[in-house]
C-alpha cells in the first residue's frame, strides 16, 4: 500500500467501468507494444517512511555538517546566521504547495510576499527595479549578460576574473550559444584591471562585469567602471552580496544599470550548493528588458488594492520565440525566506550583521597575518572574506584543520594557478572568536 | 491588507545578535569612507511576533494543494509529501557547503550519484545531469548539448529545431537562447504530429525536434517510432520535454521512444513542491552519444566505493548554474522515489491516467471535447459552447475558485480555443473527483441560467477579479513611502 495514492482497487473497478473499459491496459493502447516496460524497473524501494528516514539519516550522517565543524570557507556561499522563524513560516503548505501565482484572487499571499520582496531588494542596491529572483547569482549573471546585449544591440562584454569562476562559467556557456563575446580582464591586487578595461572596451561592447565585493573579497571601485562603461554607451553590471549591502553603498549609487547577485546569504540554508536564488534589479528604462516574474500593484473592480505578474509581455508563455528569456519560474520559496530574513532583520539588523562580518573577518585576518606563516595576497579592502598565502600547500592546511573539526578556506589555486598557497577565508557573523582563534592555531604547523 | 513597509515603527526589531566578540576596529579605518552607505536601506522595522503574524496573514490568502483540489494542466499538482520535508532539512544535508572536501561529503555525492542513475533507469537513458534548476533550465541545457554534438562532429550548420505549435512557449524561447532557429509545426488533426508537416520540415540543416510526450492535448504521440526515423535519418536528434512524464513512469520510457535527450521535474513528477512558483528542479538526461557534453561536473564513483565530483570532462557544455543543481530539491525527489519504488511509481502513474479518463467521460457532455479520445494524465476541454453564451473560460476559471477549486490551465495550449486543460494527478480520490464534476456541471447551469454570476466571479475570494491592464500600463512595481 501507497500512502499517497488514495484509490483503491474498488475505486478502480468502478471508474473504468465509467470509462467503460474492462482494464487499466486499455487505457494505454496507445503506447506500442515494443515501447512499454518489461520486467521489474532497476530501482531501489519501495520503503515504509521509517525505512526510508533511516536510510536518509544514514546518508546524511555520512557528511560532516557546519553544526559540528564551524565553517570559514565561503566563495560564494555563505553560513549566515538563519533565524528560526524562517523555517516556519516556509513550511505553511500554503506557501509550498502552491504553484506559481497565475490565478491572482487565491495567491495575494505570495504576491504580496514577492511586491515586498522587489521592495526591499531595489533598497539593497538601490535600483528602481526588481524582479520576483531567477535561479541562482550565476545563471542571474548571465541573464543580465544577455539583457545588456539585447539592450545595447552589442555583442560583446568585459568580464572581469575577480568575478566568482562559476558565475563567469555559466556566463560563458550562455554566451558561447547565443554568439555573445566573453573577454575577460585581469586583475591587479585582486582588484578588477581598470587600464584593461579602458584598453579594450570599444563600440561593440555591451557591458563591463565587476563583482563586488570581487571574488577575492575585496572591494572595487565601481563609479570608475560605471564612467568607463557610460563613455562608451556600455552598461555596468554589478554583482553584489547582499549582507555587504547592509554597509556598503548601493552599486545603483555608484551608476550600475543592473544589480545581481546570489540570495543565498539571505536567510537560506547552504544545502550543497542549492536551492538558492539569484536576485536582479534594474533601472526603469530597462525595465522591459528584465527576465523573470515580475510582480505589480493594481486594483480588484472594487478599488482594493492586490497584486498580480505583470509585464507579461516579456515572457515565453505570450512571446515565445521572441521572449527576453526562456525562464518561467522564480525561486519562489527561498525569495521568500530573503524577504522574511529582510523583514526581521530590518533596518538595524542587516547593518548590525554586516558589521559583525566586517569586525570578525579583519580580525581573523590580522591573527592569521600575526602568526608569521601568512602573508597578504592582497592588500585591497576587504569585507567578510579575504585571501591570504601560506608556506603550505593549501590543501595540506585545510586537511589539518579538518582533523580538528573545522572547515578550512577555499583554495584559490583550484582556479587561479598564480595564487599558489592562497587560502580564501570567509567569516561570518557565524563564527565565534573561540572558532576563530582555533582556525589560526591549527592553520600553522606545529 | 497592509504592507509589512506600512506596519513598519523605528525602533523595532525581529532579531537579537550577539555583541561583538573581538576587538573592534573604526569603520572607517577597514573600508573607505566612499564606499560606505550613507543611509540604511529601507527595511521594515517590525518585531518577530509582528512578522510571525504578518506572514502567516499572507499564507492564508494563498491556495495551497492542501487547501483543496489543483487540477492545473502540465503542472503535475500532486500531494507533497511532508516526511520529505522533514529529510531535506537534516543538518547532514542543509548544514553542508558546496565546496567542502569530497571525503566530508559522501552522504551528498552518494545521494546525487544514486539519483541520476534511479532517473537514466526511469528514462532510458545513459547519463543524467542534475545540475538544471527548472524545466525550462533542463530544456535550454539540452539544446545546447544537441548544438554542441553537432558542432563537434562538423555539422555546426545544423540549427533548425522544430517544434509542434502545441508545444510549451519556453520550448521556442529556450530554442531561442541556445542559438537555434526555430520552425513550429501545425499539429495534425488528430492532435498529434502531423508526419507530412514533418517530412516537409525536415532537411539537413536540421538540429532536432522537441517533442513533449504525451503531448500538451495529453494524448500519446504514438506515431513516435517514425518520427524517431524521420528525424534521426536526416541527421537530427529528439528532445522530450518531460512536463508530462508523470502519464509514463515506470510504463514506457523516453529512451525506448527514440529520445535522445530528455528533461524530468522533479517538482512535478516527483512529488518535490512547487514553492509558489520555485524552487524546482529540472534534471537532464541523455543517451550514450551526448554523455560527454554533459554539464560539469558529474559525480562517479571510484574502486574503494567512495565518490567523487568529475570536471575533467574536455566536450562538456560547461556550467548552466553554479555548484550541483538545488541538492535539496533533488532530496525530497530522490526520499520519494525510495517509498514509491518502481511498482509505487507504475501505480502513480495508472491512477493518474485513470482519474484523468475518469474525470475527462463525465464531463464531456457538458464541455466541449475536440479531441475525443483515451487521454493520458491531462486532458483539454474547450469553453467554446459556454462562449457563445457570452462567458468565456477565463469567467469558469474565476467560478470554479468560488466552488473551492484552483481552476485548470487556461487558454493553453493554444490549438484549442478557450483551453480548459485539467490533470487531476493520482493523489486525488474518486470522492473528490465526484465533488469537482459536479461543480463543473453546475457551473454549466449557471452560464445558461445565471450568466452573469460566472462572468463576475468570483464572488468569495479576498480581491474580486484584478485590472491586469492598469497593472501593466502604469507598473508599480516596489512600495515607495
Amino acid at each position: 500500500m501507497y500512502p499517497y495514492l488514495p484509490i483503491t482497487s474498488e475505486d478502480r473497478r468502478r471508474m473504468l467501468q465509467a470509462v467503460g473499459v474492462e482494464a487499466i491496459e486499455e487505457l494505454f493502447v496507445d503506447i506500442p507494444s515494443v515501447m512499454r516496460c518489461k520486467g521489474r524497473l532497476n530501482l531501489p524501494g519501495p520503503l515504509s517512511e521509517m525505512e526510508m528516514a533511516r536510510h536518509m539519516k544514514a546518508l546524511a550522517g555520512k557528511n560532516k555538517n557546519l553544526d559540528d565543524n564551524p565553517c570559514f570557507l565561503g566563495a560564494g556561499a555563505y553560513d549566515h546566521y538563519v533565524p528560526s522563524i524562517i523555517n516556519h513560516i516556509l513550511l505553511r503548505q500554503e506557501f509550498y504547495t502552491a504553484y506559481t501565482p497565475y490565478q491572482p484572487e487565491v495567491s495575494q499571499g505570495t504576491l504580496q510576499a514577492f511586491f515586498e520582496y522587489q521592495t526591499m531588494i531595489c533598497e539593497l542596491t538601490g535600483m528602481e527595479v526588481s524582479n520576483a529572483s531567477v535561479y541562482d547569482g550565476a545563471s542571474a549573471l548571465a541573464e543580465a549578460v544577455a539583457m545588456a546585449c539585447q539592450a545595447t544591440r552589442r555583442g560583446e562584454v568585459l568580464l572581469s576574473r575577480a568575478v566568482h569562476p562559476e558565475a563567469r562559467q555559466v556566463v560563458k556557456t550562455y554566451s558561447h550559444f547565443s554568439s555573445v563575446n566573453v573577454k575577460e580582464l585581469g586583475y591587479q591586487n585582486g582588484l578588477t584591471g581598470a587600464g584593461e578595461a579602458e584598453e579594450l572596451i570599444n563600440n561593440q561592447t555591451s557591458a563591463i562585469v565587476v563583482q563586488n565585493p570581487n571574488f577575492f573579497g575585496a572591494l572595487e571601485e565601481l563609479a570608475k567602471f560605471a564612467e568607463l562603461a557610460h563613455r562608451h554607451k556600455a552598461l555596468l553590471i554589478v554583482s553584489a552580496d547582499p549582507i555587504a549591502l547592509g554597509l556598503l553603498k548601493p552599486p545603483g549609487e555608484s551608476g550600475a544599470d543592473i544589480v545581481v547577485g546570489e540570495g543565498q546569504p539571505l536567510g537560506n540554508p547552504l544545502s550543497f550548493g542549492g536551492p538558492y536564488f539569484g536576485f536582479m534589479a534594474t533601472t526603469e528604462k530597462l525595465m522591459r528588458r528584465l527576465p523573470g516574474r515580475i510582480v505589480g500593484q493594481t486594483a480588484d473592480s472594487e478599488g482594493n488594492r492586490g497584486f498580480i505578474l505583470t509585464l507579461q509581455a516579456r515572457e515565453q508563455h505570450i512571446r515565445r520565440e521572441k521572449a527576453t528569456s526562456n525562464i518561467c519560474s522564480n525561486q519562489a520559496l527561498c525569495a521568500l525566506a530573503a524577504a522574511v530574513y529582510l523583514t526581521v532583520l530590518g533596518k538595524k539588523g542587516l547593518r548590525q550583521v554586516a558589521e559583525l562580518c566586517l569586525q570578525k573577518a579583519h580580525y581573523t585576518y590580522r591573527s592569521l597575518l600575526e602568526t608569521g606563516k601568512f602573508a597578504s595576497t592582497f592588500t585591497a579592502p576587504f569585507f567578510k572574506e579575504f585571501a591570504v598565502t601560506g608556506q603550505e600547500d593549501a590543501a595540506v592546511v585545510n586537511a589539518r584543520l579538518m582533523e580538528n573539526k573545522i572547515i578550512g578556506g577555499y583554495p584559490l589555486a583550484r582556479d587561479y594557478p598564480e595564487l599558489k598557497n592562497a587560502l580564501l577565508i570567509a567569516v561570518t557573523e557565524n563564527r565565534t572568536r573561540d572558532e576563530i582563534d582555533r582556525l589560526v592555531k591549527y592553520s600553522v604547523a606545529t | 491588507m497592509e504592507l509589512i513597509f506600512e506596519q513598519s515603527v523605528p525602533g523595532r526589531t525581529g532579531i537579537s545578535l550577539p555583541a561583538i566578540d573581538v576587538p573592534e576596529e573604526a569603520i572607517e579605518s577597514l573600508i573607505p569612507a566612499e564606499y560606505l552607505r550613507r543611509e540604511s536601506p529601507g527595511l521594515p522595522e517590525v518585531s518577530e511576533g509582528e512578522a510571525a503574524r504578518h506572514f502567516t496573514r499572507l499564507s492564508r490568502r494563498n491556495f495551497g494543494v492542501d487547501t483543496g483540489f489543483y487540477p492545473l494542466g502540465s503542472c503535475t499538482m500532486k500531494y507533497n509529501p511532508k516526511v520529505n520535508e522533514d529529510i531535506a532539512r537534516l543538518n547532514g544535508f542543509t548544514r553542508v557547503h558546496p565546496y567542502q572536501s569530497e571525503d566530508t561529503v559522501q552522504g551528498c555525492l552518494e545521494l546525487l550519484y544514486h539519483m541520476d542513475r534511479c532517473l537514466s533507469e526511469l528514462t532510458g537513458m545513459a547519463r543524467v545531469s542534475l545540475q538544471p534548476a527548472a524545466g525550462a533550465h533542463g530544456e535550454l541545457t539540452g539544446l545546447m548539448m544537441m548544438k554542441a554534438y553537432h558542432e563537434n562532429r562538423g555539422e555546426g550548420h545544423r540549427k533548425k529545431i522544430i517544434v509542434p505549435d502545441s508545444s510549451h512557449g519556453t520550448n521556442p524561447a529556450s530554442a531561442q537562447m541556445a542559438g537555434l532557429k526555430l520552425v513550429e509545426i501545425k499539429s495534425g488533426k488528430n492532435g498529434r504530429l502531423d508526419l507530412d508537416e514533418l517530412k516537409k520540415a525536415v532537411d539537413g540543416q536540421v538540429a532536432g525536434i522537441m517533442l513533449t510526450n504525451p503531448n500538451t492535448l495529453g494524448l500519446f504521440e504514438s506515431d513516435i517510432a517514425e518520427i524517431a526515423e524521420i528525424v534521426h535519418s536526416a541527421g537530427g536528434l529528439l528532445y522530450n520535454d518531460g512536463a508530462n512524464a508523470n502519464a509514463i513512469l515506470g510504463i514506457s520510457t523516453p529512451g525506448d521512444m527514440g529520445f535522445d535527450v530528455v528533461h524530468l521535474n522533479l517538482h512535478k513528477s516527483f512529488a518535490a513542491p512547487h514553492g509558489g512558483g520555485g524552487p524546482g528542479s529540472g534534471p537532464v538526461g541523455v543517451k550514450e552519444h551526448l554523455a560527454p557534453f554533459l554539464p560539469k561536473p558529474l559525480v562517479e564513483i571510484k574502486g574503494d566505493g567512495s565518490y567523487y565530483l568529475e570536471y575533467n570532462r574536455p566536450l562538456s557544455i560547461g556550467k548552466v548554474r553554479s555548484f550541483y543543481g538545488n541538492f535539496g530539491v533533488v532530496v525530497k525527489a530522490y526520499a520519494y522515489i525510495l517509498t514509491m519504488g518502481p511498482e509505487g511509481l507504475r501505480q502513480a502513474a495508472e491512477d493518474a491516467v485513470l482519474n484523468a479518463n475518469f474525470l475527462m467521460k463525465r464531463l464531456k457532455d457538458y464541455y466541449d471535447l475536440p479531441y475525443d479520445q483515451v487521454c493520458k494524465h491531462e486532458f483539454v476541454l474547450s469553453g467554446g459552447r459556454q462562449k457563445e453564451k457570452g462567458v468565456n473560460t477565463e469567467d469558469i476559471a474565476k467560478r470554479l475558485l468560488d466552488y473551492g477549486y484552483h481552476p485548470p490551465t487556461v487558454y493553453f495550449p493554444l490549438i484549442v480555443k478557450e483551453a480548459l486543460m485539467i490533470e487531476p494527478t493520482e493523489t486525488e480520490n474518486l470522492e473528490t473527483l465526484e465533488r469537482f464534476i459536479e461543480a463543473m456541471i453546475q457551473i454549466a447551469g449557471e452560464v445558461d441560467e445565471e450568466p452573469e454570476k460566472v462572468r463576475l466571479a468570483p464572488h468569495t475570494t479576498v480581491v474580486g477579479r484584478l485590472d491586469a491592464v492598469k497593472a501593466a500600463r502604469k507598473p508599480v512595481l516596489r512600495w515607495k513611502p
